[in-house]
């Protein structure tokens, strides 16, 4: 197998060029799938029989829980991807992420708390759920605050990335116990293998609004490390070259 | 050279014998914090005496984590320790465990005595002591990496807590309730099988990222 397209994608100059129009489509499709999948969610779909028009914070909890847990599990990828081939692109990645995932993780918790006045009468329950995505927001922010106090930039990022792949190990035993030690959560919703229980109309808005999340999140990062990228190369000819193009320098 | 490791670290904590009590005095202050803000009702207390000396030997090692790998690592003996011909993971797993025997033991140790004060019912002891020689070492493990990671940062001890705490947690559920199922009358078997895999995964592991996060501050790179 050809493995050029690999370390092509591990240049920093590489990849400023090529998303220099990919960053483009990422935010065009956020912005479809997130305006058609909101007005859909919230205006279309039928109510729900028990919930009434309260369910329809789901269309915003669910895809930010999806993704909370997705952007922690891509930087666990991302940080071994970094330390095994030294890839300083894939640091970037796990820097530039996490503040994302610890605000992804933050409005799951939030719009779960306003979910749950309504539907539990109550703002916050031990529940295992609950309980794993709050230890997780706490592990996103344990590994932001290690990387920001570590000055020496290369220091910084592989004892992140050890951080993020210590967390990866740990949370599904995290997940196990918290589980073992209380439920009262919903199962997940979305699974792989079997087909929602809810109606047809309900889930397909909240597929779309998944699919949002997601193109939202390949569009935040990207923007973040090309920013960082441009920061840490500055000294480099290229850089100075496009800079020198926009008008800037 | 790791038996001479295993000594060196038993002098040293000799000759700072003064910063060896604190955690120790730490947990059992951080223990009598309870009854005084609780109150002194038994039949409040002993429900809860478990989960309070959970707590307590959980702080108190994280207390005493930032000054596992410092001053060796400020000095250049860790340095040297990376460059002997014996791995640098099995040193530092030497180190890991002296840690526990001086900090952790101890509170193993000190339990049943926070635990009469703390009115818990007498079926539960065996399990709190079981539970916390099991659970301790696994503090002691995980506290490691973040020490490791964290041994370069000047003020790193508020860095290690937000860090490690987290990663405390499934030691924290297993070992509490263990005490409280035995109360029950339940035999508090799968806590402590829970604790001990636990265990064996953490001291496989821990000491190979700890050698890694070490060997990250020591290169600089």
């Amino acid at each position: 197998m050809n493995w050029t397209w690999f370390h092509k994608w591990g240049s920093p100059k590489w990849f400023f060029q090529k998303t220099e129009s990919l960053i483009y489509w990422f935010g065009f499709l956020a912005l479809i799938f997130l305006v058609v999948g909101l007005v859909w969610g919230l205006a279309f779909a039928p109510e729900d029989f028990k919930q009434g028009n309260s369910f329809r914070i789901f269309y915003i909890h669910v895809p930010s829980a999806i993704l909370a847990q997705s952007i922690f599990l891509a930087m666990a990828i991302s940080a071994a991807v970094g330390l095994i081939w030294r890839m300083k692109l894939a640091h970037v990645f796990v820097e530039t992420a996490a503040p994302i995932g610890a605000s992804i993780t933050l409005l799951a918790l939030l719009t779960g708390a306003i979910w749950g006045k309504p539907t539990w009468g109550t703002w916050w329950v031990w529940d295992a759920r609950l309980t794993s995505t709050l230890i997780q927001f706490f592990l996103y922010l344990g590994i932001i605050s290690l990387h920001q106090s570590i000055e020496n930039r290369d220091t910084a990022s592989k004892a992140t990335a050890i951080a993020c792949l210590v967390g990866v190990v740990n949370l599904p035993i995290i997940k196990f116990s918290v589980n073992w030690w209380n439920t009262l959560h919903q199962p997940a919703t979305f699974t792989l293998t079997e087909s929602p229980a809810m109606a047809t109309e309900m889930w397909v808005p909240g597929l779309i609004m998944v699919l949002g999340f997601y193109m939202l999140f390949a569009y935040l990062v990207t923007l973040r490390m090309r920013s960082e990228i441009l920061e840490r190369e500055k000294g480099s000819a290229w850089v100075k070259a496009y800079l020198e193009k926009l008008n800037v320098l | 050279m790791i038996g001479r490791v295993f000594h060196y670290e038993f002098l040293q904590a000799y000759r700072r014998r003064s910063e060896l009590v604190t955690p120790v005095v730490f947990f059992v202050l951080v223990c009598s914090m309870f009854p005084l803000a609780l109150g002194s009702v038994a039949d409040l207390l002993a429900p809860l005496a478990s989960g309070v000396i959970w707590v307590a030997a959980l702080l108190a090692t994280l207390l005493s984590l930032d000054q596992m790998f410092r001053q060796d690592f400020d000095d250049g003996i860790l340095e040297q320790m990376e460059l002997s011909e014996v791995p640098f993971y099995q040193l530092v797993a030497i180190k890991i465990l002296a840690h526990w025997c001086l900090t952790g033991l101890p509170l193993v140790v000190l339990s049943p005595l926070l635990a009469m004060m703390l009115f818990m019912p007498s079926e539960s002891y065996l399990s709190l002591i079981v539970g916390l020689f099991l659970g301790t070492p696994i503090l002691s493990l995980i506290g490691a990496i973040g020490a490791a990671l964290t041994v370069k940062i000047r003020r790193g001890n508020v860095v290690l807590s937000l860090l490690i705490m987290p990663l405390y947690v499934p030691v924290l559920i297993f070992g509490a309730t263990a005490p409280v199922m035995a109360a029950q009358g339940i035999m508090p078997a799968a806590q402590l099988l829970w604790l001990a895999a636990m265990l064996v995964l953490a001291a496989t592991l821990a000491p190979l990222a700890a050698s890694l996060g070490l060997r990250i501050n020591i290169y600089g790179s």
